[in-house]
Formats: C-alpha cells, sequence, structure tokens
C-alpha cells in the first residue's frame, strides 16, 4: 500500500539567539502590524513575539507564540547551555496562565503568530536587521487527506485495546458535547 | 486623541509624599516638540536663577523625546534636565536604552521631580499604579545592582530601571544616572537625584502609542532602515573605522585604537604617545576585548549595537559603550584590561566616565607637583593602578581627599587653592572636556566648543566631516550623495575646504561660513533631543538616514502637527534659545564662552573674536552672546525679553534694536 504524496508549503521562521541583540524591533512591527487599524499604534505587550531578554545573564531568546493552553505544564526542566542556565519556559511559546507573554494586556485574550497574514514576509523578519530571524519557505511532503483516516484508525484501535471500546465511545461522545 | 505623545505627565513632590498625574497642554508640543524643548520651557517657567541645584525647588525632569515609543527607529533616548550642582547652569543629559519608551507605554511623557525626601526612596510605576517606595534596603547598592534587585523582588524581569549609585547618593558632582545599557552621566545629573533622596525610578507599562497618520509613518521608518542597511554596505571611505558608519562610534566592535591612543591625551589630559599603537599592543588589547565581550547590544527598537555586555573574571557582568572603553586606561597610563575592570566599579557606582578618570588624574599631578601632599592621601597604595581604585573610592564616598575631589577638577581646585587651577586646565564652562590637545585652531569647532550648551563637543559635532578631505576627486565624490544638507551650498563649502594653502584652518571656513556650518550641527542636535531619536542615527555621524528632510514628515505623520523644513527650523531656534535664556538668566555670558586655553596650540585671538561676534550675529544674539529683543519676539518668546528686561538683562531700548544680519538665517 502507498500513499499518495502532495507538496505544500511550510513557513518557518530560524531564530539564531547568537545573533540577536535585544533590540525588541521585532515587537514593535508586530504590534503595530495587527493593530486597528493597521499600523495605528504599537505596543509590545501586544507583540506575537517576544524577547526574554536578562542581558547581565547574556539571555536573549525572541520566542514566538504558539498555542494557547489552559493550564501551565507540571514540570519545569533547565536548559544549559554554552554553560548558561535556562528556564524551560524560555523556550516555550504557549499563551500560559503562569506567565504574562502571548496575552492582550486588557483582556487577557491569547495571542498566537499568524506569520504576518497577507505580507509578503513575516515584518518581525523584516525588521530584524541583525538576521536573528531568519524567513525559510520550504515545500514539504505530504500524504494526502485520505491517508489520514488510516493513522487515525490504527490509533483508534489502539485506544479501544486499552481501554475498551465502549469508554472510548463515551469519551467521544463527551467530548463532541463540550465542542 | 493624543497622537505619538501621551499627553499626560507625572508630577512627583518628594516633600510631601504627593504624585499626580498632569494633563499637558498640546499647544507646547507644537512650540516645543517635547524633549528637552519642553523641559527647557518647564525650567524656564519654574526654576528660577536663585535656585541652586541642590535646592528642593530645583526640578529633576526625565523626559521622553516625542517619538519615543512609535516604530521609529532608534527614538528611545530618555532626556534628563535640571540646573547642574557643578556648572550651575541647565545640565541635559542624555542616555538610550529602554527607559524612556516604557516610560511611554505606561502612560505619562515625563516624569517631574521636585521637593527631597527625607528618606531614600525609589518611585514605582506601572501603568496607572504610581507609588513613592521605601529603598532603604538597597542604600549604597550599585546602580546594575540596584536594578536587578528590584526586578527581583517586584517579579518583573521586563521592569526598566533608572538609578543611582553610591556617587549619587553622596552628591559627587560627577555622578550620573545609570539603565544597564546606558547612562545619563554628564553635569552631575545623578548627584541632584541623590540630593533628592531618589535612589532609582521603576517602570513598567503596556498601554498603546497611536500614530496620526499610520501607513505614512511605516513607509517612512522603513526608507529609514533601507538607508541603514545601505549605509551598513557604504561606509565612508577616507574617515577611520569608527566614523565610517552609522550609530554612536563603534568603540566596542572596532579593536583598532590607533586613532584614539595616540591622538588623544593621556594622564591628565597631558601628555601624547605618538607611535603607542605598535602590533603587539594591538594583539594584546584585541585579545583582552575579545575575552571580555560576550555581546554586542543595541538600545530599544535600534539594529545598530554600539554597546556591548562585558564579564571580567572575577566581576560582576555590566554593560558599556563608546569612549569610555578607553578614559580610565588612558587616565591611568595603563592597559585595556585595567580600564575596563575599573570601569565596572564606576558603573556601579555611577560616576561619569569622562570627568572620573580624569579627576583622578589631576589629583595624582598635584601631589606630584607638591601642590597636595602625601598625607592627604593616608592609605593609598604604592602602585598607579591601586591608586586609582583607591581614589575611585574615596571620591565616591566623599571621605578625606574624595570629599573635595567630588566637587570635580574646577571647584577642587578652587578649595585646594596654591596654583591647583593651572591643573584644572581641560574644562569649559567648570566642565571636564575630552582629553584632546591639537595644533591649529579649527574655526567650526572653536565656535562649537565655546558656545555648545550641553558642553560636550560629541553633542554637538556631527554631519560635517571633522577635516577636509586631502584630495579633491575624495571630496566630490563624498558630496555626490550627500542628501542630508539643508541646503547645496554646503557641498561647496566642503569642495572648498582644503588641509593646506588659502582655504585651510583657521582662516577657512571663514567666519560666516563656520558659522553656518555649526548651526546646522547643532539644530540636527536639538531636533534628535526634542525627540528623542539617537544622535548615533541623526546628528553625530556621516550621512545618517534621519535628516532635516524627512524629521518633518515624521512628525507630521507621528503627530497629526502640520510640519515643514521652515517650521521645523524655526522649533530648533526657539528651543536653542529658550536653553540659552534659562543660562543667561543665571549668568552665562561672553566671557565664559571659551575652549580651555590649551586646546589649540596656535591660537588667533582676533579672528577668534571675529568668529564669535559673527555667530552670535547669526543666530540673534548681541555682543554678550544674550538673545536680543527681537529674536526672542520672533519666535513668540516674549515672555522671555519681558523677564530679562525686568531683571536689567537686556534693556528696555534695546528692545526696538533691530539685527539686520540676524535676519539672514
Ligand atoms: S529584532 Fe531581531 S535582534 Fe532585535 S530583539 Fe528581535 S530578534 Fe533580537
Ligand atoms: S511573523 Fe508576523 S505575526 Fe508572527 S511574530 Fe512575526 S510579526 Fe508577529
Ligand atoms: S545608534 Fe547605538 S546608541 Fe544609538 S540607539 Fe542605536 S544602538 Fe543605541
Amino acid at each position: 500500500m502507498c500513499a499518495e504524496k502532495k507538496t505544500r508549503i511550510v513557513k518557518t521562521i530560524e531564530i539564531d539567539v547568537d545573533k540577536c541583540n535585544g533590540c525588541r524591533a521585532c515587537e514593535v512591527i508586530c504590534s503595530a502590524f495587527h493593530a486597528e487599524p493597521k499600523y495605528s499604534s504599537n505596543n509590545p505587550a501586544r507583540s506575537r513575539i517576544r524577547v526574554i531578554r536578562e542581558p547581565l545573564r547574556d539571555i536573549y531568546v525572541p520566542v514566538y507564540a504558539g498555542e494557547y493552553t489552559m493550564a501551565e505544564c507540571a514540570g519545569r526542566d533547565k536548559y544549559i547551555i554554552d554553560g548558561k542556565e535556562y528556564d524551560e519556559c524560555s523556550f516555550c511559546r504557549a499563551s500560559c496562565p503562569s506567565r504574562v507573554e502571548f496575552k492582550e494586556p486588557d483582556s487577557g485574550l491569547p495571542l498566537k503568530c499568524d506569520m504576518c497574514e497577507g505580507e509578503d514576509e513575516p515584518l518581525c523578519v523584516k525588521w530584524c536587521l541583525a538576521e536573528a530571524l531568519i524567513y525559510v519557505e520550504r515545500e514539504e511532503e505530504y500524504e494526502v487527506e485520505e491517508e489520514k483516516p488510516e493513522d487515525l484508525e490504527i490509533g483508534l484501535e489502539a485506544l479501544a485495546d486499552k481501554y475498551g471500546l465502549e469508554k472510548l465511545v463515551d469519551t467521544v461522545a463527551r467530548l463532541a458535547a463540550k465542542e | 486623541m493624543r497622537y505619538a505623545e501621551t499627553g499626560f505627565n507625572l508630577e512627583v513632590d518628594l516633600s510631601r509624599g504627593n504624585v499626580e498625574k498632569v494633563a499637558t497642554d498640546p499647544r507646547d508640543t507644537e512650540l516645543y516638540l517635547g524633549g528637552l524643548g519642553t523641559n527647557a520651557k518647564i525650567l524656564w517657567d519654574r526654576v528660577p536663577p536663585e535656585t541652586d541645584a541642590f535646592d528642593p525647588e530645583n526640578l529633576l525632569i526625565f523626559s521622553t523625546g516625542l517619538l519615543n515609543a512609535t516604530p521609529a527607529t532608534g527614538c528611545n533616548r530618555t532626556i534628563i534636565s535640571t540646573i547642574s550642582p557643578q556648572t550651575k547652569l541647565m545640565a541635559f543629559s542624555m542616555m538610550g536604552g529602554f527607559w524612556a519608551p516604557e516610560l511611554k507605554y505606561a502612560g505619562y511623557d515625563k516624569v517631574i521631580i521636585r521637593g527631597k525626601s527625607p528618606d531614600l526612596v525609589y518611585l514605582y510605576i506601572n501603568n496607572d499604579t504610581v507609588e513613592i517606595r521605601d529603598a532603604s534596603h538597597l542604600q549604597g547598592k550599585g546602580a546594575i545592582e540596584t536594578a536587578e534587585a528590584l526586578r527581583q523582588e517586584l517579579g518583573d524581569p521586563k521592569l526598566q530601571v533608572s538609578a543611582i549609585g553610591l556617587a549619587g547618593e553622596n552628591r559627587v558632582f560627577f555622578a550620573s544616572i545609570e539603565q544597564g545599557r546606558s547612562s545619563a552621566s554628564r553635569g552631575g545629573i545623578g548627584a541632584v537625584m541623590g540630593d533628592k533622596g531618589l535612589k532609582a525610578i521603576a517602570v513598567r507599562g503596556t498601554k498603546d502609542i497611536n500614530l496620526a497618520k499610520p501607513a505614512e509613518f511605516i513607509g517612512l521608518c522603513n526608507e529609514v532602515l533601507e538607508y541603514i542597511k545601505y549605509r551598513e554596505d557604504h561606509p565612508i571611505p577616507g574617515v577611520m573605522p569608527i566614523l565610517a558608519g552609522l550609530g554612536s562610534p563603534q568603540e566596542m566592535k572596532i579593536h583598532d585604537e590607533k586613532w584614539h591612543t595616540e591622538n588623544f591625551m593621556w594622564g591628565n589630559s597631558r601628555v601624547r604617545r605618538k607611535g603607542f599603537w605598535t602590533d603587539e599592543i594591538a594583539k594584546a588589547w584585541t585579545e583582552t576585548m575579545e575575552s571580555v565581550r560576550r555581546r554586542l547590544i543595541s538600545c530599544y527598537n535600534c539594529p545598530m549595537k554600539c554597546g556591548a555586555t562585558i564579564s571580567v573574571p572575577g566581576l560582576p557582568t555590566y554593560m558599556m559603550k563608546c569612549f569610555s572603553k578607553l578614559t580610565y586606561t588612558m587616565a591611568a597610563m595603563s592597559d585595556l584590561e585595567f580600564g575596563l575592570s575599573i570601569a565596572q566599579k564606576a558603573t556601579e557606582y555611577g560616576v561619569d566616565g569622562f570627568s572620573t578618570p580624569q579627576v583622578m588624574a589631576f589629583a595624582l599631578e598635584l601631589l606630584e607637583n607638591g601642590i597636595l601632599k602625601e598625607s592627604d592621601f593616608p592609605g593609598m597604595p604604592e602602585d598607579n593602578e591601586g591608586r586609582f581604585y583607591w581614589l575611585l573610592d574615596r571620591i565616591v564616598r566623599r571621605e578625606g581627599i574624595g570629599d573635595i575631589l567630588a566637587d570635580g577638577t574646577y571647584w577642587a581646585a578652587e578649595r585646594i587653592g596654591n596654583g591647583a587651577h593651572e591643573y584644572a586646565h581641560n574644562n569649559i564652562k567648570k566642565h571636564e572636556q575630552l582629553p584632546l590637545k591639537l595644533s591649529m585652531l579649527n574655526p567650526v569647532y572653536f565656535l562649537m566648543y565655546s558656545t555648545g550648551e550641553k558642553i560636550n563637543i560629541t553633542q554637538i559635532e556631527g554631519q560635517f566631516p571633522q577635516a577636509p578631505f586631502p584630495k579633491k576627486e575624495q571630496r566630490e565624490e563624498f558630496v555626490k550623495d550627500w542628501i542630508q544638507v539643508p541646503d547645496e551650498k554646503f557641498k561647496q563649502y566642503f569642495l572648498d575646504w582644503e588641509p593646506r594653502g588659502e582655504n585651510s584652518n583657521p582662516y577657512y571656513p571663514t567666519p560666516q561660513i563656520a558659522s553656518e556650518i555649526v548651526d546646522w550641527q547643532e539644530m540636527m542636535h536639538y531636533v534628535d533631543d526634542a525627540l528623542g531619536t539617537c544622535a548615533g542615527l541623526s546628528s553625530f555621524p556621516l550621512k545618517p538616514p534621519y535628516h532635516i528632510h524627512n524629521y518633518p514628515k515624521f512628525i507630521e505623520a507621528g503627530t497629526g502637527i502640520p510640519m515643514d523644513k521652515d517650521k521645523l527650523v524655526e522649533i530648533t531656534r526657539r528651543n536653542r534659545n529658550l536653553v540659552r535664556a534659562v543660562n543667561i538668566r543665571r549668568g552665562m555670558r561672553r566671557a565664559d564662552e571659551k575652549p580651555p586655553a590649551n586646546h589649540w596650540k596656535k591660537r588667533f585671538p582676533e579672528l577668534e573674536a571675529e568668529l564669535l561676534d559673527t555667530y552670535y550675529k547669526f543666530k540673534g544674539w548681541n555682543k554678550d552672546g544674550i538673545p536680543t529683543a527681537e529674536t526672542l519676539k520672533s519666535l513668540g518668546l516674549d515672555y522671555v525679553c519681558e523677564d530679562f528686561i525686568k531683571r536689567g538683562i537686556l534693556k528696555a531700548d534695546e528692545e526696538g534694536e533691530v539685527n539686520a544680519e540676524a535676519d539672514q538665517n
């Protein structure tokens, strides 16, 4: 059985933390771009990219807003890179209750990077003259939609094996009701 | 709605422990823009000349610039104004970094401090929460330490903190206000902060800053970014590397220090060391710098990376920029490792990197020449470097001889007497200058040194090359894409300026041409200081991205205030005259306007008098450097004129005096 392959463009931003100089221009332009009307105001507290900066420890990590999460994660690991200790949160993209990042300052609603919908290139990348942010479009092969249920089926079978089919059906029904 | 600015100031009375949020008058923005302009207006209105630096009535104003916190690249400077304890004139020191934009996002354009707190306090600003808080636990702490302590105890890594160290607490006349990445050092403003009992101002803000014409404004910003990229790829040929690009002089990045070490003076601005920069020194200093420099860093919303994080083994990490890299090294006749090590201490203590090393070298020179005695330095180590550390500690604590030295070379010499004034030889208006001693008088620099109200050459010079280019072809090449000139005539002035012969220093540029050049250079600083733009992207470097042709568009698109070149030039003249008026009212006159006597070996008293006469006339000032009634009235500064007449500074019959030449500008 051979799945049909198609290609799609995946937008990625490569982050080179060694090149970041901590200027926060990325935060300025991101928040300006998403203002209504466009560019009518700016406020880094609304930006979808945040630079985690601790100048005296030489820590500079630009992080993009990802998914919203209701609860903070249980364990927080520490990373030591080049002798510098980073909190796991320093790399986390979640809009999470444990921190102020990636939430609208007044409403608290989560923010998420949308890759500057409608622009030729992400504006944070364009404004980062230090080239700490590099925009890369790459083509990626993926298996066409129809193949997906098969994967799902395998997964469901595994779950049914583990929990029993009835319990699985109940849970799916409950989740569906919540939606 | 107010655009670009917030429209609110914070009025903080430390004597009464009172904080008030006050709406500002939008007409003041139209007249003075903001930053230095509105600071000068407030000082004129509220601090009479009878008020001394350490009187509770003196104001300490932390101001943003009009375009701070807009997306305009490099608009991040905090403009701090007060009365200086050292010069007794208006001090206006500025710092880049991150503080001013944060204040604006918190919803304020300025923090105006008056009164004195009986106990050490800090000011906490978090959007609408503004509190005067106890700082007794921060007493004696370093400036950087203080900022870190506040971030820790308040649990907010995004807090931006301006703080003083021990020097400010002890009212050292050259104490700075530090902000981690940057500092406002000149004029002793840190001493005023300490005198008021204010250890720090910690700010956090999460509000919006609005633009009047958003699409146009971003278009202009993109043009500036494009031009910065272009200039990065096209350094100016024929000038030394630190002046070829944009930004503040790139002292953290560039290792070649031949020019500074061989042309600037060592010790107490005395010794020129030609041939100092050997291959071995170059190698050793490059190694030192590379081993301690962790990263090149920027200010808020600027790509230039003029600063660096410095970690000397065994010492806490700190941040540095510009020429303070060499000032301690050269004053102590030592090496770079010493300079970068003592600078760490100096940054925590919060002292000016120009004045401090010179004060210490001055003290040792007095000792060498028997004006001070060994007994004045009890316990001072024998070794040269140890002496500098020892002196620094005495000064910031005002202990023994340190108490006298803490007033700077001018006032120390006054107290020491016995011919000490001969050794306080590098001052203008009582303020220590860059250690430069040159041969032939340069008419443009003569005017800038003499009349610059910031009393610091780097804050008035810029844009126009410091010296003529040797070959005609080089000059022609240079003027080809010189879009920044306010008028085409400046290109001709530069083309005609030659290193030797008839068209060379000191008689060319002629007094009239020199006046025009200085006026342009100074004007750009006054725009920057009102808008909060870093001089490193505007008034200081050659061919900068901001200039008199695009600035009016930025102001109009940002604020909605209709603006063109003529109107902007007029505002800079208004601000310039208002700053001068504050100082004239405090007694500054022509007699004070002179470079250090030994700045140039070859002096020309008659020519110098003609230069000042011509420049004053050009500026619309009388022979004593006082703005004439006509000048003041033409700028809408009638209130200054009235006050001058009331005080007898201008005579009533001078009111109608017509200054025809002044109209030519
Ligand atoms: S714009 Fe680039 S260099 Fe500046 S903070 Fe963002 S990622 Fe870092
Ligand atoms: S890609 Fe666009 S939306 Fe995403 S962080 Fe950058 S500027 Fe913001
Ligand atoms: S040019 Fe340099 S000093 Fe000026 S704002 Fe940019 S980084 Fe700061």
